[in-house]
């Protein structure tokens, strides 16, 4: 079950780059929610703050609350235990390429000692049903490898790679970005159908998207949040002049 | 007129061109030949003797007394193999260590260049003077020769090129894995191990094969380490025969028997060599990180 | 759900759904379970610290020992010894020139040859080689470079020495025996075989190196020389030679430093016999030789002191070369590590 995210004060850096300025923001649980903006806004640093990731270049720096549930992210736990409980989407497919299909979908567990075959059968297959691959390779599980899958199918393997730590939060860092449009509307009825279970924070530059599967949106605009409300009404009637600006097209 | 004269100068100008241009040609065509006829010359006389002196007894039995004919290196072979395996045991697991450092934990600092400079120096460091360090450090304070302490000389010499290769390899892999692994929640030791290690194995056995290839034939540090034997002698103790030291003692030798062995030892060592570089080779043009997008 | 107002309203923190309560899936207790990795995080980038670290360990380490152990000579001689050129164990008088001087000298030799063969390889395999030879004649070069130093030593012993002896020697003397390089008696081994053989070992490097750095002259340069109506010889010199000859001259130093510390196959031919001679048909001896001849049989202290003070300025030159010759070969590749094969 997914539970909702806080977000209070929240600065992050990049080297001397204020990329993220007092971000305050409540995702509510079980939704998902875009995030949108022009390239270089901070959406993605915004969502790799979420689970630590941001904090993986040396030159990071972030400042700033983020809760997740009743859990304080920058205090009460490691970026590894955080990271076990937020799922993570990449822009660009990245299977392990090294690995089979069954063993990128059960590398979250096996990787982090999970030894119990049993179960992770179970856990392959439903993560892969989850992420509406199953049937596609449930014939080739173990001779495939990840890396032979086409872009869109890989995309969905790294879903079910996800999905499979049975995680709270799903981060989508631009899912669909390197994808085709057939594939790329398989992943936006996936988030449809995942939503009910998990919250998910999808970041996007595409805004048809983001009015598709999001019912809440916040744009990003030079490291500040400008605005966030229902997707209807950042669609529909923006109280910002620069969120107009962006989404009527009249802008970079 | 001074148009006609210019259109002269030009002329010959254009001759001189021509010429210099067909003879750089010709040269460089001219060098590369001289410098594949010692090679093939080489390895055509290498085959010949070493193919005629060859057969059963030279690998099955030990060096015989001088003046009576036959015998073979099988000592010698064991003995390299031990030495070899002593060695691959020190160089690799330190050499692949040292790689993983210098890709995943020291890019670009001031340290990992320091470590990569001492790599190159190691690396230069004639292996002579690698025998006589190992002789100081090991064999001196033991007091006897040892196959252990030419293994140590050889998994010295080992390891620079390890670590690079495995440098180079693990650069390689794209960042989006390592975050793959990282977002999984997977601790960072794991990820590089079992993920990014994995991801760049190919070109990473790679390089411990051509560092293989590298000291499988060296001489000059076994010669006051494992010192060589005439005998069967497998323990790490004691000083141990080699195939190159049995072939520089044997081609140096007055004895005819004995430069038929010094070849036939020699096309062995070259085989064995050989295979592996073209394995490397193989591998290497085969697309190191398969898959890898 | 989705009108809930956007605002940090702490009743909307946790939208505790119907099934909150249920336990968690097998799956999540496993996960929580499972420490926060940070210990072990830490001692794997410890543990392959101290690795990188052992190479640098390592390097101290043979420095050290070559120091404390030729101690007795340093003290004794100091800088004189590499002035001297007595060789004396019995009165215990030792002078590296002689050493010297072979080393020097063979390694010159091998560079005279090398260099040129080594660039017209380069050039012709990167500039005008076609496709279909380029595979294999690269594949010889690397093999050349393959072959270890006691097999050269083995061919040069039974092949090259005769040949010079036979031929190229009584040419020599004949048709250069005027400047004195080339006076007789001729031995076939001597200073010029350990050079010849030298040329054949470090050809492959200097040659390999060499095309490195001249495929890492950009295109445009080729072009734009090209483009000025050059001969392909033109273009080569002007587009290519004149940008790439820094990493050309770091490509020659690095084979200069394997020539140097080179063994094997120099100790099988040198001669070993400690003079100087003009001649290059002349014997002599080179540092690495002397010490793999004689350090076995060196039986008092002072005499092991001096082999291995001479070992020590070998290792003390080669890192002086090759520094010298990686830092010319970044300078052109930029950065991009120079591979030794």
């Amino acid at each position: 079950m997914g539970v909702g995210i806080e977000v209070k004060n929240l600065n992050a850096w990049y080297g001397n780059n204020h990329t993220l300025q007092d971000i305050n923001l409540h995702i509510p649980a079980n939704q998902a929610t875009a995030l949108i903006g022009p390239s270089g806004c901070g959406k993605s640093t915004f969502v790799r703050c979420l689970n630590r990731m941001h904090e993986t270049n040396p030159i990071a720096k972030v400042e700033g609350s983020v809760h997740i549930g009743d859990l304080d992210v920058y205090n009460d736990a490691s970026p590894v235990e955080i990271r076990r409980r937020v799922g993570m989407v990449f822009q660009r497919p990245n299977p392990f390429p090294t690995m089979s299909i069954y063993d990128n979908v059960a590398s979250g567990l096996r990787l982090n000692g999970f030894r119990n075959r049993r179960v992770l059968d179970e856990v392959v297959e439903r993560s892969l049903k989850h992420a509406a691959l199953w049937d596609e390779v449930k014939d080739d599980l173990k001779k495939k490898s990840g890396a032979s899958l086409s872009g869109g199918q890989q995309q969905r393997l790294c879903i079910a790679r996800a999905l499979a730590v049975d995680p709270e939060v799903l981060l989508m860092d631009e899912p669909a970005s390197a994808l085709d449009p057939v594939s790329t509307a398989k992943i936006e009825d996936l988030i449809f159908q995942l939503k009910s279970q998990y919250t998910i924070v999808i970041v996007t530059h595409n805004m048809q998207q983001a009015a598709r599967v999001a019912e809440r949106t916040g744009f990003f605009l030079s490291g500040k949040l400008v605005e966030f409300d229902t997707t209807h009404k950042i669609f529909t009637n923006p109280g910002d002049k620069r969120t107009e600006d962006y989404i009527t097209g009249r802008f970079g | 007129m001074m148009a006609n004269t210019q259109y002269k100068a030009g002329k010959a100008n254009h001759w001189r061109r021509f010429l210099a241009n067909h003879l750089a040609s010709g040269l460089a065509v001219a060098s590369t030949i001289i410098v594949v006829a010692p090679l093939v010359a080489i390895l055509l006389y290498l085959i010949y003797k070493g193919a005629s002196s060859l057969n059963l007894n030279f690998f099955t039995q030990i060096p015989r007394p001088v003046g009576e004919s036959g015998g073979g290196m099988a000592n010698a072979i064991v003995g390299s193999a031990v030495l070899l395996g002593l060695g691959s045991l020190l160089g690799v697991p330190l050499g692949i260590a040292a790689g993983i450092y210098l890709a995943e934990f020291g890019r670009g600092g001031r340290l990992a260049n320091f470590v990569r400079f001492t790599a190159d120096v190691l690396n230069g460091v004639p292996s002579i003077v690698m025998g006589i360090s190992v002789y100081a450090l090991i064999v001196l304070p033991q007091k006897h020769f040892s196959a252990l302490s030419g293994g140590v000389a050889l998994g010295i010499m080992m390891i620079p090129t390890i670590t690079r290769t495995t440098e180079e390899m693990l650069l390689m892999v794209p960042n989006s894995i390592r975050e793959a692994a990282l977002g999984l929640g997977v601790p960072n030791w794991r990820s590089v191990l079992s993920i990014t290690l994995k991801t760049a194995s190919p070109g990473v056995i790679t390089g411990c094969m051509l560092a293989f290839a590298r000291v499988a034939g060296e001489t000059a540090p076994l010669l006051f380490t494992a010192f060589g034997n005439n005998f069967w002698s497998t323990s790490v103790n004691e000083p141990i025969a080699a195939l190159p030291l049995q072939i520089y003692v044997y081609a140096i030798s007055p004895y005819d028997e004995w430069h038929r062995l010094a070849w036939a030892g020699a096309l062995v060592l070259i085989v064995l060599i050989v295979v592996s570089v073209a394995l490397v080779r193989y591998v290497t043009t085969r697309g190191v990180l398969k898959g890898a997008s | 759900m989705s009108g809930l107002p956007v605002t940090s309203d702490p009743a909307s923190k946790s939208p505790a759904p119907a099934n909150e309560n249920q336990p968690p899936s097998a799956v999540r207790s496993f996960l929580l379970s499972r420490g926060n990795s940070a210990w072990s995080d830490r001692a794997f980038k410890w543990l392959m610290f101290i690795c990188a670290l052992s190479v640098f360990f390592i390097v101290a380490l043979i420095a050290w020992q070559l120091i404390l152990r030729s101690q007795l000579t340093i003290s004794k001689f100091g800088l004189s010894f590499f002035f001297k050129s007595a060789w004396d164990p019995v009165s215990g008088d030792f002078g590296a020139l002689p050493f010297i001087y072979g080393t020097l000298v063979s390694s010159l030799v091998a560079l005279v040859i090398a260099v040129p063969l080594a660039v017209g390889v380069a050039v012709f395999l990167t500039e005008m080689c076609p496709k279909f030879l380029r595979g294999p004649l690269s594949f010889l070069t690397e093999l050349l470079a393959a072959i270890p130093s006691v097999v050269y030593g083995l061919w040069a012993v039974f092949v090259l020495v005769p040949i010079l002896r036979e031929h190229v020697n009584p040419f020599l003397m004949k048709a250069l025996g005027w400047t004195g390089l080339f006076a007789g008696p001729n031995f076939g081994i001597g200073i010029l075989a350990a050079g010849v053989i030298l040329a054949i070992m470090i050809l492959p490097i200097i040659s390999s190196l060499t095309r490195e750095v001249m495929t890492a002259v950009p295109h445009s340069q080729r072009e734009a020389v090209l483009a000025l109506g050059a001969t392909r010889w033109e273009m080569i010199r002007m587009g290519v030679l004149r940008n790439a000859r820094i990493g050309i001259v770091g490509a020659i130093i690095l084979g200069l430093g394997r020539a140097l510390g080179e063994t094997m196959a120099v100790t099988m031919v040198i001669g070993n016999r400690p003079e100087i001679v003009k001649s290059l048909l002349s014997l002599g001896y080179s540092m690495s030789s002397v010490i793999a001849n004689e350090f076995s049989e060196a039986s008092d202290d002072l005499y092991l002191s001096a082999l291995i003070e001479i070992g020590l300025a070998l290792f003390v030159v080669t890192i002086i070369v090759n520094a010298l010759a990686r830092v010319l070969v970044w300078a052109v590749t930029r950065g991009a590590p120079a591979r030794v094969v």
